[in-house]
């Protein structure tokens, strides 16, 4: 028998030892992300673009909110050409005379900061509300589900589009039209973690030690809800900066003084059929390299942190 | 099944006037209602008659009783701009943006399945690396950049396509449709193509991961122990399986195809309801905002009546837990 | 003795590459059985039953693979055949009865459609007499009022029902060859008895081969004319079936039987298997078997070769246990 006992945990050690070779969870999460290319090329590139917007006044050649550099002598100019002050336009100019690649940076910054501001935001009414759903239970859990499904059940262009149609624009409605538009994926997403995570036996253990009920959900709880937050979080912001271009586009949104991406874009489309392509295509591909890596992370976030689909 | 549909029917009508009511909360309090329902180049006299003949003096809980019973009988408000009724206007309007919806489903569905059923039968091959990473842009491209560049390519440098409008119409079934003469089909293609794009990548994700899911299970297995051949099991029990859940999200995103026409309209100009709700949105003519408001809030309860109902008789296990309760 | 074999595997392997290492699920299996006969395939969950079956019918999935030895169907290496040709074998000459019924039958088709396709996807005949037959299969196996039930779903079932109608599908088009996964586990005593009579009642009368794959030692007691014992991918013990279960040779055939409760011992204590099954991705160097065996010695440091012992049976130990009954008697107490 004791023979046995011994060659018993022989055995284990020899597990423990294969399973030190699997390494922490987060170097095996890291490297299981590094595994596709593609996202860690799409992470690179989020870096960089954020960098490039934090120091976009740094960066750019000019200063496309300056009124008083800004002359409609210098309007559509093509890719290449001089402005009135000699920079060169390397990638033209808009209608409104000024340097596409200081209004594009100055453009992906606002586009940045609305997309994450409002997400961020969101995110945390999501939190607060999908935990107290899931914690909660009963009616109060009912009631907010049901107004979650209700409003999904609608089109994010179409609530956003309602309300920036009854609030105005500006970059505060616009940020409101986003974290409407959005909390509600949070919301949903957290509390169905959440409810699983709190079948668990820890939690009903940390209630059995008597721990007061805010400590459980925030100690408890918020740890092991952090991988889907993180993941419909990504996608969230790529989709929350596509809806404000999207919104700026069909001129509710971002004003005219404060361009983002959208708004370049749409002030392009009406040169479009005379062949002056560079106002509306640059700063699309500069908001398409910016969704694209986004959801790529987003992507390969999923599909690493999603447990069902490891294998 | 009968019991199930009432209740449905019940649930929809409750939403309906919930929605009405934010619709009518929203636009007519936060904004200002006279400067919504009257033209601003009215006069003073023009505004107190209006205002009496609305009864904007009246409690708020009566006014929206007075429009709940306008809304009844179909009287939504008056266009500013066309003197017209609005929601005659966007009737009249909606077949335009119906044909475009649907011509897009359809191309999300004929070219999304297949796509989606083949990457996840050989995930690790190079042809379904492609179309993941394909179906990503899809996502990311903004639907109306994406429009603007087909203009500029096919329309512009290459002059294949026509850029704007929707051609030849014909009348089919009391309809006006484009797309069975050439010149309305090839109007149709670019905007349909460009509105399909974002469902296309969905149900090619959907199909993928249906498809992945039920690759695995034993049925599956089964089907091939029974020596099925693998056309069969690929189209029979695979297929049926993944149906179940595309058709079920695609009939809840018909929806979201109709409001996101707003954007692919107003780029193709497309004189659909959507481009109406823009433009009217440029002209400040608020009734029409209202009455395309809610009829958008009508067409998604009854499309969500619909997919469920659908829902039920496509998978016979919903079915019978309906047929129980 | 003289009969070919309907079945002859020889030195089967089947491997799983997974992530963490190589699983050898099935690793070096011997065995064949011949028309009419029934073969019992015993051993602790994990030890690579299902998996033996799915390497016959050639359903082994991803990161799975059969990377060696024999399977010879009637002198047909199934190792070999055209995808095309083991497919008009499954079903036909071979077909498999699976272990969980709540998963064989997909739950989106009617049971006729699932039966009727397993009918025209090897014959030629008419829906009509496909359904004909289905019926007839679906009466066989003791489901009443068949006709009705064609028409159904199958989560309108039981999970017993669903099971017989699973082996209805696999008598279907009368195979030379059953693979049967388990198939009585779910469905209660009077059923079993019905569809054990049915089934051994179609071995003999066809001639039917039949592998049994079960945990129960007193179906394989009563059924089985062969038995084969595995442990860890490996056939430990194999032989007749009566000479194997009364006179064990290996220690963990021995562990096996001596934990069943029988009529025979009445009132003697129930002895265990110490220890677990062992994982495979970490087997220890020699016999699997030895962390658990009490008759483990130095010598089973080595990996044990086949023995041939009296009676045309084959064990895989270095100090297989000498007919005694007092020495089991003794064991047991
Ligand atoms: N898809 C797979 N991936 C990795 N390993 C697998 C896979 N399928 C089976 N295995 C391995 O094969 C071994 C044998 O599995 P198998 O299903 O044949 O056991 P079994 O004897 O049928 O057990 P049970 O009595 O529980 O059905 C398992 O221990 C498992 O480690
Ligand atoms: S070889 Fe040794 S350890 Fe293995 S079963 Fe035989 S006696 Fe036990
Ligand atoms: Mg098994």
């Amino acid at each position: 028998m004791t023979a046995t006992d011994q060659d018993l945990t022989e055995g284990n050690k020899q597990d423990a030892q294969e399973f030190e070779g699997l390494q922490t969870p987060f170097k095996r999460f890291l490297s299981d992300f590094c595994e596709s290319k593609l996202a860690v090329l799409g992470f690179l590139v989020i870096v960089g673009i954020v960098l490039l917007a934090i120091f976009a006044p740094l960066l750019t050649p000019t200063d496309p909110y300056d009124l008083t550099s800004v002359t409609i002598l210098d309007s559509r100019l093509a890719p290449g050409e001089k402005m009135m002050s000699g920079t060169v336009a390397y990638l033209g100019t808009d209608g409104a005379g000024r340097d596409m690649v200081s209004a594009m940076i100055y453009g992906l910054r606002i586009s940045l900061g609305v997309g994450i501001g409002s997400g961020i935001i969101a995110m945390l009414i999501g939190i607060s509300f999908g935990l107290l759903s899931a914690y909660a239970g009963g009616r109060i859990d009912a009631l907010f589900m049901r107004i979650v499904d209700i409003q999904l059940s609608f089109p994010a262009i179409l609530v956003a589009l309602v309300l920036l149609v009854t609030l105005g624009k500006g970059v505060d409605k616009t940020l409101i039209a986003l974290v409407v538009v959005q909390w509600a994926y949070y919301a949903r997403t957290i509390r169905g973690t959440a409810l699983v995570e709190r079948r668990r036996e820890y939690i009903e253990s940390a209630v059995c030690l008597g721990l007061s009920k805010n400590r459980i959900m925030f100690r408890h709880l918020l740890p092991n809800c952090i991988a889907p937050m993180i993941v419909v979080g990504t996608m969230q912001v790529a989709h929350a900066i596509s809806l404000e271009a999207t919104l700026s586009f069909l001129g509710l949104g971002m004003p005219q003084t404060e361009p983002s991406l959208g708004r370049l874009i749409s002030n392009g489309f009406e040169y479009i059929l005379s062949g002056k392509y560079w106002i509306s295509v640059f700063p699309g591909l500069a908001l398409l390299v910016t969704i694209v890596s986004i959801n790529l992370v987003g992507d390969r976030l999923r599909d690493v942190l999603n447990p069902r689909l490891q294998k | 099944m009968s019991v199930f549909i009432i209740r449905r029917l019940l649930q929809s009508g409750v939403v309906v006037i919930i929605m009405s009511f934010i619709v009518f909360s929203g636009v007519f309090l936060i904004g200002d209602p006279v400067e919504i329902l009257v033209s601003d180049d009215a006069d003073q006299e023009e505004r107190e008659e209006m205002i009496k003949s609305m009864g904007l003096d009246k409690p708020f809980l009566v006014q929206y009783g007075i429009f709940v019973s306008k809304a009844l009988k179909g009287n939504l408000g008056e266009s500013f701009v066309f003197n017209e009724p609005a929601l005659l206007l966007i009737l009249d309007r909606m077949p335009a943006t119906m044909e475009l919806a649907v011509v897009s489903l359809m191309i999300a569905i004929i070219f999304g399945i297949p796509l989606g059923v083949w990457a996840g039968l050989k995930p690790d091959s190079w042809a379904s690396k492609s179309i993941m990473t394909g179906s990503i842009l899809g996502f990311s491209l903004p639907t109306f950049w994406v429009g603007i560049m087909m203009i500029l390519l096919f329309a512009v440098m290459l002059g294949w396509l026509p850029s704007t409008g929707r051609g030849d119409v014909q009348v089919i079934l009391g309809m006006p449709l484009s797309i069975f003469s050439w010149d309305g089909f090839s109007h149709v293609l670019m905007p349909a193509v460009n509105l399909a794009l974002f469902k296309l990548s969905m149900v090619i994700r959907l199909a993928r991961a249906g498809t992945r899911e039920v690759l695995h299970q034993d049925y599956i297995k089964f089907a091939k122990a029974k020596g099925l051949q693998e056309s069969r099991i690929i189209l029979v029990h695979v297929m049926k399986n993944i149906l179940i859940p595309v058709v079920t999200v695609l009939g809840l995103e018909f929806g979201g195809l109709v409001a996101f026409s707003v954007v692919t309209e107003t780029v193709f100009a497309w004189p659909g309801m959507g481009k109406l709700l823009i433009d009217s949105i440029g002209l400040l003519d608020r009734p029409i905002i209202v009455a395309y408001l809610m009829i958008i809030v009508f067409l998604f309860v009854f499309i969500n009546l619909v997919v469920d109902i659908l829902y039920s008789i496509l998978d016979p296990r919903v079915r019978l837990q309906d047929v129980k309760s | 003795m003289t009969q070919k074999p309907t079945l002859d595997v020889r030195d089967l392997r089947t491997y799983f590459f997974t992530k963490g290492g190589v699983a050898k699920a099935v690793d070096g299996i011997t065995f064949s059985i011949a028309p009419g006969k029934v073969l019992g395939l015993v051993g602790e969950s994990g030890s690579g039953k299902t998996v033996t079956g799915f390497s016959i019918l050639g359903l082994v999935d991803q990161p799975g693979r059969v990377v060696g030895g024999e399977i010879l169907y009637r002198g047909e290496d199934l190792n070999k055949v055209s995808a095309e040709r083991m497919r008009e074998l499954r079903g036909v000459n071979i077909s498999m009865i699976f272990q969980d019924p709540m998963m064989t039958l997909n739950p989106v088709l009617r049971i006729d459609t699932q039966m009727i396709e397993a009918i025209r996807a090897h014959e030629k005949v008419s829906k009509e007499i496909a359904r004909q037959r289905a019926r007839d299969a679906l009466g066989q196996v003791g489901i009443a009022s068949p006709d009705e039930r064609l028409r159904a779903y199958p989560h309108q079932f039981s999970g017993g029902m669903r099971q017989r109608v699973a082996i209805a599908i696999a008598l279907l088009n009368k195979p030379d060859l059953i693979v049967a996964d388990e198939p009585t586990t779910a469905l209660d005593v009077t059923i079993q008895g019905q569809i054990l009579y049915e089934v051994q009642k179609l071995c003999s009368q066809t001639g039917t081969a039949l592998i049994w794959i079960t945990h129960d030692l007193s179906v394989v007691a009563g059924l089985a004319d062969q038995i084969c014992v595995m442990y860890a991918g490996k056939i430990v013990e194999s032989g007749e079936v009566n000479a194997v279960l009364d006179n064990p040779m290996h220690p963990y055939t021995h562990g096996l039987i001596t934990s069943v409760p029988s009529k025979n011992k009445r009132g003697a204590p129930l002895s265990q298997i110490p220890g677990m099954a062992p994982s495979l991705l970490s087997l220890p160097k020699g016999c699997a078997f030895a962390p658990r065996c009490k008759w483990s010695n130095s010598n089973c440091q080595e990996q044990p070769d086949i023995r041939l012992a009296p009676q045309n049976r084959r064990l895989l130990c270095h100090n297989p246990i000498e007919y005694n009954n007092d020495n089991i008697r003794q064991e047991t107490s």
